[in-house]
C-alpha cells in the first residue's frame, strides 16, 4: 500500500484551547501531528514505543503517551500540551515555577512530559505525598535529574501555600 | 558560620535556561524547521559481518517523495574517512558501509524523502544483497591467534595495547604479606539520553557555507566535519545555540553529520536526520565501555595496600572513534584516593563485530572506580578488617596535597576522610547497620555499600599523546568573550554547546561575581563555530573550571579596563581606587567617583577621555590553556592527566528479596567535594542524575548481544532505564576543598555520582551476598545474576 | 519509527466494525486504546491495511454486574475497571492484578479487551482471566456470536482464538460469592510497570474452619500462555493450607512450565521465580481468605 492510496482524514481537535481542523494521514501519530502540523514543538519524541513518556500530553484532561496514538484517534477530543499549561503568556503555573525554583530539570527534554504528568497528578490530588509523586512520574524517564529535584518541586508547589 | 567570600557564587539561583524549557520553548535540533527541508531514513545491515554484493536502489528511488538514495560507495569517494583516536590508520570508518558491513545495525544506505515516513517506506525497498561472513563477537575469541579479523588491513583485532609500569611493582609485591586477585566485568551500557541524535544541514552555494544544527557534544566537531567533507574550516558553521537534550558524553554524531552535510550539499536542499530509537540503539554508535578487569592487590597484614597490577580489556566494537582513549583517562586516577605506591596497568582495546562505542560520562573512570573499590572491599573481607577503617588507613590525608600518584598525575587538593565521614554521618551509619540487621532478621538479604572515588575534572588532551605518540596535542583550551554594550548591559559569549549543564547560568554568575553586576542581567549566548573563540566542548567535567575560568578572565580584563579609565579620569593611581558594584571611587573620597554608566559612556563614546592607546569600547576575550596542561607524557607513560580532583563518597543500604533476588535500594547518601560550587543547584542536580545513571549501570542496563552478534536490547523494552520507582530518595552532603588552580577554587563535577555509584551499589550487594557465602563481580546485578550467584554457592555446597 | 501507510475508519457501531472486518479479508485490525498495537505498528511489526477504530463504541463499554458475574464490554478502559466501585468486593484478584498493569498513562487509553487479545504471556489480565475461568464472547459478521472459556481463548504467545474477522466483545468474570474469599497477585519485573519475568495469581475461598472450599491459581510469563492448574488446585480442596503444601504445589506447578530464556531471565530462573511467587501467592491469598469474613459481593 503506497502513500497515494491512503486518503487523508479530516479531524477536529481542540489543542490548548484552540480549535484545529486539519487533514491528516491516518498513520501520523498524535505527537507528530502536534509537532509538525501544529508547530507545537514543546512536546518531544523520545522512543516512539510508549516507554519514555517524553511525549505525554493531556487528552481530555488525562495524561497519555501521544506516540501511542494516531492523530485520527483524537478527533473531537481536547489536547493540552506543555505550551497550554499556563493560563497566559508570561505567566507560569505553580508547578512550572516550582520546577524552576527547585532545579527540577537540566536538559529540558523530558520536562514537558514530566510537567504534564505532574499537573495531572495535582489536579486529581492537590496534596500528594512524596511516594505519590514518585508513583505519578514513574512513567516518565529522565536521564539528567535522578528525579529527586522533580519530587522536591512538586512537594514545594503543593505545600507552599502563600509562599 | 563564616560569611561567604562571594556575592553570587555558591548561592541558590534559578537557572536561566529553565524559563524556556518549562513552557516548551526549547530549541532542540528536531524543532528546527527550514523551508524545503528533506528527511533521512537509514537502511541497516542485519548481519554482524557481511559482504555487500550489490545494492539496488532503483525501486526505492521510484517511490513517492524520494529525492535520493545514497550508498557508501558514493560517500567514500567524496568524503574523508573518520579515523580512530589511536594510531590505527587502517581502521577507517565512513557514515555508510561500503564493501563490507561490520556489525548488525551498521548503516548501509540513506534514503532522502519529503518526510521521514516516506523515507522509511522507501528504505524498505532498498535491495541489498549480502553475503554473510564469519563474525567474531566474543572479545576473548577476538584475541585468539586465528580469529576472524574485523579490519583485516589492520592485521589484528587489537587496536590498542600498552603495558605501563609505574614504580617498582614487582619489588613492592615481593615485600607484601598478601596478594589478592580478582576479576570484575563492566557490561556495555551508556548514558542513553532521551533525545536521540538529530542533525540538520543546509548548504548555501553563494556563500559556500554549510550550516549545521545538531544535538552535539563533541570536541573539535566543526573541524572534523570540515575535514571529512573536504571543506575549509571556515566553510562549516555549527550553531551551538541548539539545545541538546542530554548527552553525558555520547552525542558525538560525526558520522550522522557528515552524512547529512554531504546530502545537503549534493541536493542543494536542507536535509535533516533525526535518529529513531531503533537506529540510535543499534546503529548510532553510542554504546559505552565494555570492560573486563583483572586486578591483583598487594597488601600488608595491617591493611596497607602497597601495589596494584591492573589489566583492562575493553571490547570497543567494530569501529573506533575516541573510545579506546577511555582506557587512558583513568590513568590519571589509577590508584583512586589511596596511597598505593606502584602500579602496573595493561590496557587493551579489542575490536569485535558489534556496535561501536562512544565516550560515556567519566570516560572510563566509572568502570575503573568499580574495579578499584571492589578490591578494597575484598581486602577488607580477606583480612577481616572493617571496610571503613581500611579506607581510612589507605586514603591520602588532607595534608598530603598536592599528591603525586605513580602514573604522574598530581591531585590538587582534597580531604577524603572528611567527605567519607560526612557521608557516614548523614547516613547515620550506626542506625543504618541496625536497619540492615533488622532486615536480615526479617528474612531479607541486606547490605551496606561504601565507595570512595575520585572524580578527575578539568579535561585535558593528555590521553591522546599517551595512547598515540604521533598525536602531540597538548592544547585543551576554552574561551569566553565578554562585552559591555553602550547601554551598559553585559553579554558573554561561549563557543560550544550545552546539554543540561546550565552554562548560561554558570557564566552569568561568574561574570556577575567579577563585575559586581546582577547575574540575571547578564546575557550569555552561544556563538556559532565561525564566530566562536576556541573551545573543547563540555567533556571531562571541565566547564566550571575552563569556561568559568575564561569567563572570569575576560570579566577581569573588563574590570581592569574600567579601573584604568577611572584612574585616568580621576587622576589617581589604580591602587587608590575601590571597585564596588561596577562603580569606581577613590578610596575614602566618595565624591570622587565614576559610575558604571559614566565609565561605559567614556569607553564607548568619549575617546578624548580614554587613556592613550586604549581600545575604545568594552569587549575582552580570554582564551586559556587547561591549568597543569601543555606537557607531553614521559617515555614510561607518566602524565598529568586532569588538573583538578573532585571526590565522592557513597553510602548505600540495599535489600535483596531472597526468593526473587531483586535488589531494592533503600537509602542513599552521597558525600561530595568539588571545591567551590559556582551553582550549587546545578552541581547537586548533576550528582543526583549521575547516581541514577550509576544505579542503572549497576542494576539493570546492558546492551546485550546474542552469540551471533544481534543486539538484544534494541528498544526500551529491553534496555531498562531506571524510573523514579527504582531510584531512591538521595541525600547529598557537601564538602569543599578548593582547588588552588582555579579562579574561585572550583573543581568540575559533571560526572559526579556516576563515578562512585556503581561501586557503592556493588559493595552493598556483595555485603548482602557475603552472608550466604556468595559474591557477584559483574554488572548489571539483575535478579537473574544474583540468583545465579546464590545458586553457585548452593551447587558448590 | 513511522507506521506503514494504512486506511482508517471509525466504526459507527459494532455491526459496522464487523462488517469492515469481514470485507477486509483478514487484513484489517480493530483498534481500541492502541497501547500495544500502535508501538508495534511504529516498528512495522504490524502492518494492517485498515484500522477500524472501536474505541468510542458504547456498545462495547457496558458494565453489568448481576450476582454471579462482572460482565465487561471489551472496550471498557483499564482505567475505568481500576476505579470500578465493585472491583474490590467482586473481583479481588483482578484488582490486585491491576496494581501491576502498566502505568496510569497506558491505563488511560488501554482497554480490557485490547490487553486480552494482545495475549502477552505475562499479561496480568490474561492470567486473571484464566484463574477465574472468565467467559469470552466473540462475534463476527459471518458466524455471529460464540463463547469461549479462557483456556480456549489463549492459544499461544500473542496468539488467541480470535480470527481476523472477529471481535472480542465481552468478557464475563465469575464472582466468588460468600465470605472468606482471598486473592493474591505476585509479580517480578526489573522495573515497575514492565512486563513480568514471572507472575503468580491465586484466589481462595475457605470454610469457617480454614479448610479450603474453593481454589484456583496460575502462573504467567513462564510459557506460551499463562498456566492454570485445576487438578493441582482440586488436590488442595478440603484441606488447610500449610507452608509445606503451598511450597509443594508451587514447585510442581513451576516445574511443569516451559519458560523461554532471554537476556533478562533464563528458563531456570523463571521457573524458580514462578515457584517463589506462586507459593507466596497461595499463602497470601489463603491468609486473606481466612481473615476475610465479609461476603464477597454485596448487591
Amino acid at each position: 500500500m503506497t502513500a497515494s492510496n491512503t486518503l487523508l482524514k479530516s479531524i477536529q481537535i481542540q489543542v490548548n484551547g484552540t480549535h484545529q481542523h486539519r487533514l491528516v494521514e491516518p498513520r501520523t501519530s498524535l505527537v507528530d501531528f502536534i509537532r509538525d502540523e501544529l508547530g507545537l514543538t514543546g512536546t518531544h519524541v523520545g522512543c516512539e514505543h510508549g516507554v519514555c513518556g517524553a511525549c505525554t500530553v493531556l487528552l481530555n484532561d488525562e495524561p497519555v503517551r501521544s506516540c501511542c496514538m494516531f492523530a485520527v484517534q483524537a478527533d473531537e477530543m481536547r489536547v493540552t500540551t506543555v505550551e497550554g499549561l499556563a493560563p497566559e503568556r508570561g505567566v507560569m503555573t505553580k508547578i512550572q515555577d516550582a520546577f524552576c525554583e527547585k532545579h527540577a530539570l537540566q536538559c529540558g527534554y523530558c520536562t514537558p512530559g514530566m510537567l504534564i504528568a505532574c499537573h495531572a497528578l495535582v489536579a486529581d490530588n492537590p496534596h500528594p505525598t512524596q511516594d505519590q509523586v514518585r508513583e505519578a512520574i514513574s512513567s516518565n524517564i529522565c536521564r539528567c535529574t535522578g528525579y529527586q529535584q522533580i519530587v522536591d518541586a512538586v512537594m514545594y508547589a503543593t505545600q507552599a501555600e502563600g509562599k | 558560620m563564616s560569611k561567604s567570600p562571594f556575592r553570587f557564587i555558591g548561592k541558590h539561583r534559578r537557572a536561566v535556561e529553565h524559563k524556556r524549557f518549562v513552557v516548551g520553548q526549547g530549541h532542540f535540533a528536531a524543532d528546527i524547521q527550514i523551508q524545503g527541508m528533506l528527511h533521512v531514513a537509514l537502511v541497516a545491515s542485519p548481519y554482524a559481518s557481511a559482504k555487500i554484493k550489490s545494492i539496488d536502489v532503483s525501486q526505492a528511488l521510484s517511490m513517492p517523495g524520494v529525492h535520493a538514495v545514497l550508498t557508501g560507495q558514493e560517500l567514500r569517494q567524496h568524503t574523508e574517512a573518520m579515523l580512530p583516536g589511536v594510531d590505527a590508520p587502517q581502521v577507517t570508518r565512513y557514515p555508510l558501509a561500503f564493501d563490507v558491513t561490520r556489525y548488525a545495525g551498521e548503516w548501509v544506505a540513506a534514503v532522502v524523502a519529503d518526510s521521514r515516513a516516506l523515507a522509511e517506506d522507501a528504505a524498505e525497498f532498498v535491495m541489498v544483497d549480502y553475503e554473510q561472513l564469519p563474525a567474531v563477537i566474543d572479545p576473548q575469541e577476538a584475541l585468539l591467534p586465528n580469529a576472524t579479523l574485523v579490519h583485516p588491513a589492520h592485521g589484528s583485532n587489537v587496536i590498542f595495547h600498552r603495558h605501563f609500569v609505574w614504580g617498582p611493582v614487582d619489588d613492592d609485591f615481593s615485600k607484601c604479606d598478601h596478594q589478592l586477585s580478582y576479576r570484575v566485568s563492566w557490561a556495555r551500557n551508556a548514558t542513553v539520553p532521551i533525545e536521540t541524535f538529530a542533525v540538520a544541514c543546509q548548504w548555501n552555494d553563494s556563500t559556500g557555507i554549510l550550516d549545521v544544527w545538531a544535538s552535539i557534544q563533541m570536541p573539535k566537531f566543526p573541524d572534523q566535519m570540515a575535514k571529512a567533507l573536504r571543506l575549509s574550516g571556515n566553510a562549516v558553521r555549527v550553531h551551538f545555540d541548539v539545545d541538546v537534550g542530554g548527552s553525558y558524553g555520547v552525542k558525538r554524531g560525526l558520522k550522522h553529520s557528515v552524512l547529512v552535510g554531504y546530502l545537503a550539499k549534493k541536493l542543494g536542499r536542507p536535509v535533516r536526520l533525526v535518529e529513531d530509537r531503533l537506529e540510535n540503539m543499534r546503529g548510532g554508535d553510542m554504546q559505552g565501555p565494555d570492560r573486563i578487569f583483572d586486578v591483583t592487590l598487594g597488601f600488608q597484614n595491617n591493611g596497607e595496600i602497597k601495589s596494584m597490577r591492573m589489566k583492562a580489556v575493553d571490547d570497543i566494537g567494530a569501529y573506533s572513534g575516541r573510545s579506546p582513549l577511555q582506557l587512558g583517562k583513568p590513568v590519571g586516577a589509577i590508584v583512586g584516593p589511596y596511597r598505593i605506591k606502584s602500579v602496573s596497568y595493561d590496557a587493551m582495546a579489542v575490536m569485535t563485530h558489534k556496535t561501536p562505542q562512544e565516550a560515556v560520562r567519566g570516560f572510563g573512570q566509572a568502570p575503573t572506580n568499580y574495579a578499584i573499590e571492589t578490591g578494597i572491599d575484598k581486602v577488607a573481607r580477606f583480612l577481616q578488617l572493617d571496610r571503613i577503617a581500611l579506607r581510612r588507613l589507605n586514603m591520602i590525608g588532607k595534608d598530603e596535597f598536592p599528591y603525586l600518584i605513580p602514573s604522574g598525575t598530581s591531585y590538587d587538593s582534597g580531604d577524603y576522610d572528611t567527605v567519607m565521614t560526612k557521608a557516614l554521618n548523614a547516613a547515620s551509619y550506626e542506625e543504618l547497620v541496625k536497619e540492615r540487621d533488622a532486615l536480615r532478621a526479617a528474612g531479607q538479604l541486606a547490605g551496606i555499600g561504601i565507595s570512595t572515588c575520585l572524580e578527575p575534572s578539568g579535561g585535558n588532551s593528555s590521553f591522546e599523546p599517551l595512547f598515540n605518540p604521533k598525536n602531540e596535542t597538548t592544547t585543551w583550551m576554552d574561551s569566553c568573550l565578554v562585552r559591555v554594550d553602550l547601554s551598559g548591559s553585559v553579554t558573554a559569549l561561549m563557543g560550544t554547546s550545552t546539554s543540561g549543564q546550565a552554562h548560561e547560568t554558570m557564566v552569568s554568575t561568574v561574570v556577575g561575581e567579577v563585575l559586581h553586576r546582577e547575574p540575571d542581567s547578564i546575557r550569555v549566548l552561544h556563538a556559532d563555530s565561525l564566530n566562536a573563540l576556541p573551545s573543547n566542548s563540555p567533556v571531562g567535567s571541565r566547564m566550571a573550571i575552563m569556561l568559568g575560568g575564561a569567563a572570569a578572565g575576560a570579566a577581569k580584563k573588563i574590570k581592569n579596563k574600567l579601573l584604568q579609565i577611572a584612574a585616568h579620569n580621576l587622576s589617581v593611581s589604580l591602587e587608590q581606587l575601590d571597585y564596588e558594584g561596577g562603580h569606581v571611587q577613590v578610596k575614602n573620597e566618595p565624591e570622587k567617583k565614576l559610575s558604571w554608566d559614566a565609565l561605559v559612556e567614556i569607553a564607548h563614546r568619549k575617546f578624548h577621555k580614554l587613556p592613550q592607546g586604549m581600545e575604545p569600547g568594552l569587549q575582552e576575550k580570554f582564551v586559556w590553556e587547561v591549568p597543569t596542561g601543555g606537557m607531553l607524557p614521559t617515555e614510561d607513560g607518566r602524565v598529568q592527566m586532569y588538573p583538578c580532583h573532585s571526590f565522592e563518597s557513597h553510602v548505600v543500604l540495599v535489600s535483596i528479596d531472597p526468593g526473587t533476588c531483586k535488589v531494592t535500594v533503600r537509602k542513599y547518601v552521597c558525600g561530595h567535594d568539588c571545591g567551590v560550587m559556582i551553582s550549587p543547584d546545578v552541581v547537586h542536580g548533576m550528582t543526583y542524575g549521575g547516581i541514577a545513571h550509576g544505579l542503572g549501570a549497576a542494576l539493570m542496563e546492558k546492551f546485550a548481544f546474542s552469540p551471533e552478534g544481534q543486539l538484544l536490547a534494541g528498544t526500551f523494552m529491553d534496555y531498562l532505564l531506571p524510573s523514579s520507582a527504582e531510584v531512591p530518595a538521595i541525600t547529598i552532603v557537601d564538602h569543599c576543598t578548593p582547588s588552588p588552580l582555579t579562579e574561585f577554587g572550583q573543581k568540575g563535577s559533571g560526572e559526579a555520582g556516576y563515578l562512585g555509584s556503581p561501586a557503592a551499589i556493588a559493595s552493598a550487594v556483595n555485603d548482602a551476598l557475603a552472608t550466604q557465602g556468595a559474591k557477584i563481580d559483574h554488572l548489571p546485578m539483575t535478579p537473574q545474576a544474583i540468583w545465579s550467584a546464590l545458586n553457585d554457592v548452593k551447587s558448590r555446597a | 519509527m513511522k507506521a506503514a501507510p494504512f486506511d482508517y475508519v471509525r466504526a459507527e457501531n459494532l455491526a459496522h466494525a464487523l462488517d469492515k472486518l469481514h470485507d477486509s479479508g483478514g487484513d484489517a485490525k480493530l483498534i481500541a486504546g492502541g497501547q500495544s498495537l500502535v508501538p508495534m505498528m511504529a516498528m512495522r511489526l504490524a502492518r494492517p491495511s485498515l484500522l477500524i477504530d472501536i474505541n468510542r463504541l458504547d456498545e462495547l463499554k457496558n458494565i453489568e454486574i448481576p450476582a454471579t458475574h462482572v460482565k465487561l464490554g471489551a472496550g471498557v478502559r483499564q482505567r475505568d475497571l481500576e476505579f470500578l466501585p465493585q472491583l474490590h468486593s467482586h473481583l479481588p484478584l483482578v484488582r490486585k492484578g491491576m496494581q501491576w498493569l502498566g502505568h496510569e498513562q497506558t491505563r488511560n487509553r488501554g482497554s480490557v479487551g485490547g490487553s486480552l487479545v494482545h495475549a502477552d504471556p505475562s499479561a496480568e489480565l490474561a492470567l486473571a482471566a484464566l484463574v477465574l475461568e472468565a467467559d469470552f464472547t466473540l462475534e463476527s459478521k459471518s458466524d455471529g456470536q460464540r463463547h469461549l472459556k479462557a483456556n480456549e481463548f489463549f492459544l499461544g504467545p500473542m496468539f488467541t482464538a480470535v480470527s481476523d474477522t472477529e471481535a472480542l466483545t465481552q468478557i464475563d468474570w465469575p464472582v466468588w460469592q460468600g465470605p472468606h474469599v482471598g486473592a493474591s497477585f505476585e509479580e517480578t519485573a526489573i522495573r515497575k510497570g514492565d512486563f513480568a519475568m514471572a507472575s503468580a495469581a491465586c484466589q481462595i475461598q475457605t470454610h469457617e474452619d480454614g479448610r479450603i472450599r474453593r481454589i484456583s491459581f496460575g502462573i504467567g510469563g513462564v510459557d506460551g500462555t499463562p498456566l492454570v492448574f485445576p487438578e493441582l488446585a482440586k488436590s488442595l480442596e478440603g484441606q488447610v493450607l500449610s507452608t509445606e503444601s503451598a511450597l509443594h504445589v508451587a514447585h510442581v506447578a513451576a516445574q511443569s512450565s516451559q519458560p523461554g530464556s532471554d537476556m533478562h531471565a533464563t528458563a531456570a530462573y523463571r521457573k524458580h521465580l514462578a515457584q517463589v511467587l506462586l507459593s507466596r501467592a497461595l499463602l497470601s491469598a489463603y491468609a486473606e481468605a481466612c481473615t476475610n469474613s465479609q461476603a464477597s459481593n454485596i448487591t
